[in-house]
């Protein structure tokens, strides 16, 4: 048999039917769904007079536009109560798992996947959620759709796809003390480019891949549609299985055993070829800032603000220039002088039990800035819990930090966790697009331990230097 | 789904690479549960000012370019978000079809689910539509899918390549969900065969 990639047994696996050159019929193994891209799809459904294929192979969470703070409280947000009543109205109707924003599974839909056992390796997984490529982390193939296919997978639990195209990332070489899987990723998007890996579906290869915890390969998966590519995958191993492990839904005992059998053949063979390699050493890394208006503008804390003459193109150059306009930046300010308004820690980047942890360990003992409002938001309610029980929230509110309730919340502010118009945010989110974080807003992004740093200090700092309590 | 066969518009020229479907769309207008109604939110934090009258430093709000329904745009257009809102807003826009020298993967996607046709061109050719519907007021393009041909009233007449199953869907008006129901027996058998568990 010819040597594949894990993507393309996963692929092969799954194709319903099929003819070389065509779009495929591809079977869907979990389909996610959240308030803000399914109604549409429901009510398509309901109209078409079409039934639901397979509401067991589906499960929905609020997490969009759900408040983080009063949750007792009735909701302010007319419209927002509106989209959570349709979809516990819509799940209850079709028969499908919801966890309302009470239910002590909730949270974010791409932390609560993998930590209820729902995601796991070989699956192919979608979700109304470009962040979707999330779940790869564990050897699935994971991709965001719209909200007509969404219509589709629960009409069929099929979608129509065309097949994309392989791509390897091999970071060589281990990541320096201080840096993390944000730093890496960061640092792949502005190697690659924002559009480096349209059409493609991403391996991630490599000791630095290896060496990262299940939570630190999300972060990296979650970021592969930042350069255009719809999925981002890491062969399972044992990181993985440890991982899965006990998890809610994940295979339990002698089926979990049988299941590790089966999810070792899903590495890439040997001789297997990817239609592109891209190669990265993942030492020369140093802590990353983005400085504009999409994730490819990033650069490391030690360097400044570029000037958009230093360009190479015509697009690029008026890309900067238009982005230092709206961040109200000038060209060649030293990173490290970027003051602060704001910082976020969360989303579906990094809001898991290690990134509160990275956190928390910056600021023990030390105080946010005068200057400076913080948040933290834990990515779900077992998020919470985990770091409450590990006295965590008690660090990080002793310093001065908001510990809130488990959402999407400022990354996209959908909830009342806005920026006000000119505020400048530090962000562990991953998309610093104008407007984000709040008409006006302007997003810094950084892994977690960066953005404590800065709340403390009211600027950017290196965290390599940083002094621990 | 209405048909797509043949379109001549005016063109209305955005030049700028890597567009997110966050500035198509921005996020305060994801709430509404209905599919229809976005055209008036398109692009509304550069459209508007911050009173709410229509800024006219941007383009779509140029005289010249009312009633337009092509859009000629930079390369990687529609990245980042997953929203279909952003095919609807440009659809209920009026917005018939867009042409680039490439799109994001989902974007292009969602944009044939709803029957907007994404044409993608060299950037040559993108150059040329941009710098006429720039100088030359009404400038209009036929879009013509049959023929997988774009082309104007002067020398533009160049070919593009679309995937034959999106073609045939846009041509015919095909609902997707319709054709993948015909395939039900197939789904069936796959579901027997991996034993389909959750």
């Amino acid at each position: 048999m010819a040597p594949k990639t894990m993507f393309e047994k996963i692929w092969d696996a799954h194709v319903v039917k099929g003819e070389s050159g065509k779009p495929a019929l591809l079977y869907i193994d979990l389909h996610l769904v959240h308030e803000i891209t399914s109604a549409q799809a429901f009510e398509g459904l309901r109209l078409a007079k079409r039934k639901m294929r397979r509401p067991d192979l589906t499960v929905a969470v609020a997490d969009h536009n759900v408040p983080t703070s009063d949750r007792d409280k009735p909701l302010q947000d007319k419209i927002a109560k509106k989209q959570l009543e349709i979809l516990g109205e819509n799940t209850k109707e079709f028969g499908i798992e919801y966890y309302d924003m009470m239910h002590h599974s909730q949270g974010i839909v791409h932390v609560i996947g993998p930590e209820q056992g729902w995601t796991l390796p070989g699956k192919t997984i979608v979700c109304g959620d470009s962040h979707t490529a999330t779940h790869g982390a564990l050897g699935a193939l994971a991709f965001g759709v719209g909200t007509s296919e969404v219509e589709h997978v629960l009409a069929t639990q099929c979608l129509v796809q065309a097949r994309p195209k392989t791509m390897e990332i091999r970071v060589n070489g281990k990541l320096p003390q201080g840096l993390t899987a944000k730093d890496l990723v960061l640092g792949i998007i502005g190697q690659v480019g924002i559009a480096g890996g349209v059409g493609h579906v991403v391996e991630y290869t490599g000791e630095a891949i290896r060496d990262l915890s299940m939570e630190g390969r999300m972060t990296v998966c979650n970021m592969t549609i930042e350069f255009g590519a719809r999925a981002g995958m890491v062969a399972p191993d044992e990181t993985t299985f440890e991982y899965v492990k006990g998890r809610a839904h994940a295979p339990q005992g002698a089926d979990f055993d049988a299941a590790v059998v089966e999810w070792r053949k899903l590495a890439t063979d040997p001789d297997a070829v990817y239609d592109t390699l891209v190669e990265i050493d993942a030492s020369k890394l140093e802590p990353q800032v983005t400085w504009g208006t999409n994730p490819g503008h990033v650069v490391s804390v030690t360097a400044k603000v570029p000037e958009p003459a230093s360009f190479a193109t015509v697009d690029e150059q008026s890309s900067a220039t238009r982005a230092l306009e709206y961040m109200a930046l000038k060209g060649s300010t030293p990173i490290v002088d970027i003051k602060l308004d704001r910082v976020f820690i969360g989303s579906c980047t990094n809001s898991r039990i290690e990134d509160i942890r990275a956190a928390a360990a910056v600021a023990k003992g030390k105080k946010v800035s005068s200057h400076v409002s913080a948040m933290v938001v834990p990515g779900s309610f077992a998020v919470k819990m985990q770091a409450e029980k590990e006295g965590l929230d008690k660090i990080l509110t002793d310093a001065g930090f908001d510990w809130r309730d488990a959402g999407c919340s400022m990354c996209l502010a959908m909830n009342p966790d806005v920026l006000a118009p000119g505020e400048r945010c530090a962000s562990t989110s991953n998309r610093n697009f104008e407007g984000r974080q709040g008409a006006g807003g302007r997003t810094h992004l950084v892994s977690p331990a960066m953005a404590a740093a800065a709340a403390i200090e009211g600027h950017f700092v290196d965290i390599r230097k940083w002094q621990y309590a | 789904m209405e048909p797509f066969k043949t379109h001549n518009g005016t063109v209305v020229p955005l030049d700028m690479v890597s567009i997110d479907t966050d500035q198509i769309i921005p996020k305060q207008f994801l709430k509404r549960v209905e599919r229809t109604g976005f055209g008036q939110f398109l692009f509304y934090g550069w459209r508007f000012l911050a009173d709410g009258s229509p800024n006219p430093k941007f383009i779509l709000n140029g005289p010249q370019y009312k009633g337009a329904s092509v859009m000629v745009t930079g390369a990687n257009f529609g990245c980042g978000s997953s929203r279909e809102h952003a095919p609807w807003a440009l659809e209920d826009y009026g917005i018939k079809a867009v042409i680039a020298p490439s799109f994001a993967d989902i974007f292009r996607n969602n944009c044939f689910q709803i029957g907007l046709l994404p044409v993608v061109l060299p950037e040559e050719h993108v150059r040329t539509i941009m710098a006429r519907a720039e100088e030359i007021p009404g400038y209009k393009v036929t879009v013509d899918l049959e023929n997988k041909k774009v082309t104007d009233s002067q020398d533009l007449d160049v070919s593009f390549d679309v995937d034959e199953f999106r073609r045939y869907c846009l041509l015919n008006g095909l609902d997707d969900i319709g054709l993948t129901l015909q395939s039900e027996a197939d789904i069936t058998t796959y579901e027997a065969k991996v034993g389909a568990s959750s």
